[in-house]
């Protein structure tokens, strides 16, 4: 277990190795990396039941994720490797010819620690829910856990799957939306008119939480919190409110950095923001 | 030629169902998850004996695909049924990306495939999902073409460790194969003849049997190639088969874009370019009647076999 100190070191050095690796590969997608960077190293470092040294893809004896908005590889790959799945060093190939680091997630190159592949959005949820009732099949008494994206729950599979998963009582499930309010062509409301995601959540049969997506001791009870919801017959969501850029100034809360790539003097400014914790890939 | 016997009319869906309910038996991992349609897919026994293998996913095709990879990702072995159009068509991305791409050991369960679906017309009857299917990557199509085959095709499909489209049927036709494993991969010679080859897949294999008995009576001698695995297609066989006869008939019950016939001629034409014709559908949607009324509508049956074959032996 690592202090909510020792988290948001990991933190600043996941936001700066997601800065480093676009800026490197000259292309991914920023944004939404750094709004689900805070809750998701708490997912990896404090919550989550598993070990690198003995993952396979089958999961058994362990928790398992699944990245469901798939373009979020940057902070996917910094925290796998800062977590301790491949070299940090590798984080330096994303995106490049022969990498096995893929702009999405990819299970044909053998990186350790993905489940499956992602990128065309909407499916991931569905991917969780079988691992989830494949766990309850096999008597493996672990998680699963799931990212979505708040602009991805516009994918009406996405709701099939809240439906199902209600009605399946899939209660070892903790799935996560990145309420961060924006997505390619504008906020989540000017594009697609999202409206209330609790409420949405609810009314589909849902255990809700929601928590400050940044504050890492409001991560921390949110995270707590699901996990006392498990195996009472009902899977859980939690809202977590995130701003995109969050931790660089000139990037946070707009949509244009969601996939955009900073400039050489952006990246300098950005990482003057961030401190270097664990030392650069 | 070689006698078949037509032990009596069954739906190769009863086939696949059967086949689910033995593989179930044999191996505890084998789970079922349908997306409303459990009677129409016969996987009435399979949960009747297993109810707690047995998934009901409601009318949401995409989330079935999706929820299928992630069981098979943790070791089970899903079969995943709805009618053809339906578990390929209207699911066509999730196929991709979490079954193919994504290497996860689903099999598609597709059945009331092509025009023999009948009544329902045209939006149920899809004639191009062997296209669809053949274009992934990894995946494997077999297409089996009576009761028996199906139930063994089904049992295979369990064994091997990858993606599977097994494509059958809503009509009750002839029960005629034996009663033997199946060869993913392999193309059953059903008859040897010299004078025309006739490979033909699904129904229409019964059908090329019947065309060859005719074609016998005039002095052809027909083989008669049953390519129940599509993908990966059993080239050796088809291309030793065209070399021997010099003409070739494709028969399928599957329009003529990206079908059998398209994979044959493709084929051939890299090798030893044969004459061949094609019984297929065309590039047109089907609609309501019975399913013999649709064959020959369309064109697909025994009588358009046996004239494919002479015309394409006349081009020799």
């Amino acid at each position: 277990m690592q202090s909510t100190e020792d988290l948001k070191k990991i933190a600043s050095q996941v936001r700066r190795d997601i800065i480093r690796m676009v800026v490197e590969a000259k292309s991914g997608h920023p944004g939404g990396s750094m709004s689900s960077t805070d809750f998701m190293t708490a997912l990896y470092f404090n919550v989550m039941d598993h070990d690198p040294a003995t993952w396979t893809r089958e999961g058994n004896g362990q928790d398992m994720f699944v990245l469901s908005a798939g373009h979020l590889t940057p902070m996917y790959y910094s925290i796998l490797s800062r977590a301790g799945y491949f070299p940090v060093s590798e984080l330096a190939s994303f995106r490049k010819f022969g990498t096995r680091l893929q702009g999405h997630p990819s299970v044909r190159k053998g990186l350790p620690g993905v489940f499956q592949a992602a990128g065309s959005l909407g499916q991931g949820l569905s991917v969780a829910v079988g691992m989830a009732l494949g766990k309850k099949a096999l008597k493996d008494n672990h998680s699963v856990f799931v990212l979505c994206g708040d602009g991805e729950s516009e994918e009406g599979e996405i709701w099939e799957a809240a439906m199902f998963a209600a009605h399946h009582k899939v209660d070892n499930l903790i799935a996560m939306t990145d309420v961060n309010g924006q997505q390619i062509d504008g906020t989540t409301e000017e594009v697609a008119g999202l409206g209330d995601l609790e409420a949405k959540w609810k009314a589909f049969g849902w255990e809700t939480i929601q928590a400050d997506g940044h504050d890492m001791d409001k991560i921390l009870e949110a995270f707590g919190k699901a996990k006392e919801f498990e195996g009472k017959g009902k899977p859980v969501m939690i809202l977590f409110k995130t701003e995109m850029g969050h931790g660089v100034d000139f990037m946070a809360g707009t949509h244009k950095w969601h996939g955009s790539v900073p400039n050489a003097d952006q990246c300098a400014s950005a990482m003057s923001q961030l401190e270097e914790t664990l030392g650069d890939f | 030629m070689k006698k078949y016997i037509d032990r009596g009319k069954k739906d190769t869906r009863s086939g696949f169902g059967e086949g689910l309910l033995l593989a179930g038996k044999a191996d505890p991992r084998v789970v079922a998850l349908t997306a409303d349609l459990k009677g129409s897919l016969k996987m009435d026994a399979f949960a009747a004996e297993f109810p707690e293998r047995y998934y009901e996913c409601g009318i949401a095709e995409a989330n079935m695909i999706g929820v299928a990879s992630g069981m098979a990702i943790t070791g089970l072995i899903p079969f995943a049924g709805s009618f053809a159009e339906f578990v390929t068509g209207r699911v066509y991305d999730q196929v991709r990306m979490e079954v193919c791409y994504g290497k996860t050991n689903v099999k598609l369960a597709s059945s009331h495939a092509g025009i023999t679906l009948g009544e329902d017309g045209a939006t149920h009857q899809t004639m191009e999902d062997i296209a669809l299917m053949r274009a992934l990557p990894d995946m494997v199509v077999l297409n089996p073409c009576d009761w028996t085959q199906t139930k063994n095709a089904t049992i295979a499909a369990a064994r091997y460790n990858g993606p599977v489209y097994l494509r059958f049927g809503r009509p009750k036709v002839a029960d005629f194969m034996p009663d033997e494993p199946f060869e993913i991969g392999k193309a059953y010679v059903l008859n040897e003849g010299k004078d025309v080859s006739i490979i033909a897949t699904g129904h229409m294999v019964w059908e090329a049997l019947k065309a060859a008995e005719v074609l016998e009576a005039e002095g052809i001698c027909a083989d008669v190639i049953d390519v129940a695995t599509i993908k990966p297609l059993d080239t050796a066989t088809v291309i030793a088969s065209a070399i021997k006869t010099g003409a070739v008939v494709v028969a399928e019950e599957h329009n003529m874009a990206g079908g059998l016939g398209e994979l044959v001629a493709g084929v051939l034409a890299t090798v030893s370019p044969k004459p061949i014709e094609y019984v297929n559908g065309k590039d047109t949607f089907g609609q309501s009647g019975t399913p013999s009324e649709l064959l020959e509508a369309y064109g697909i049956d025994s009588t358009n076999i046996a004239e494919a074959a002479r015309k394409v032996i006349d081009r020799k």
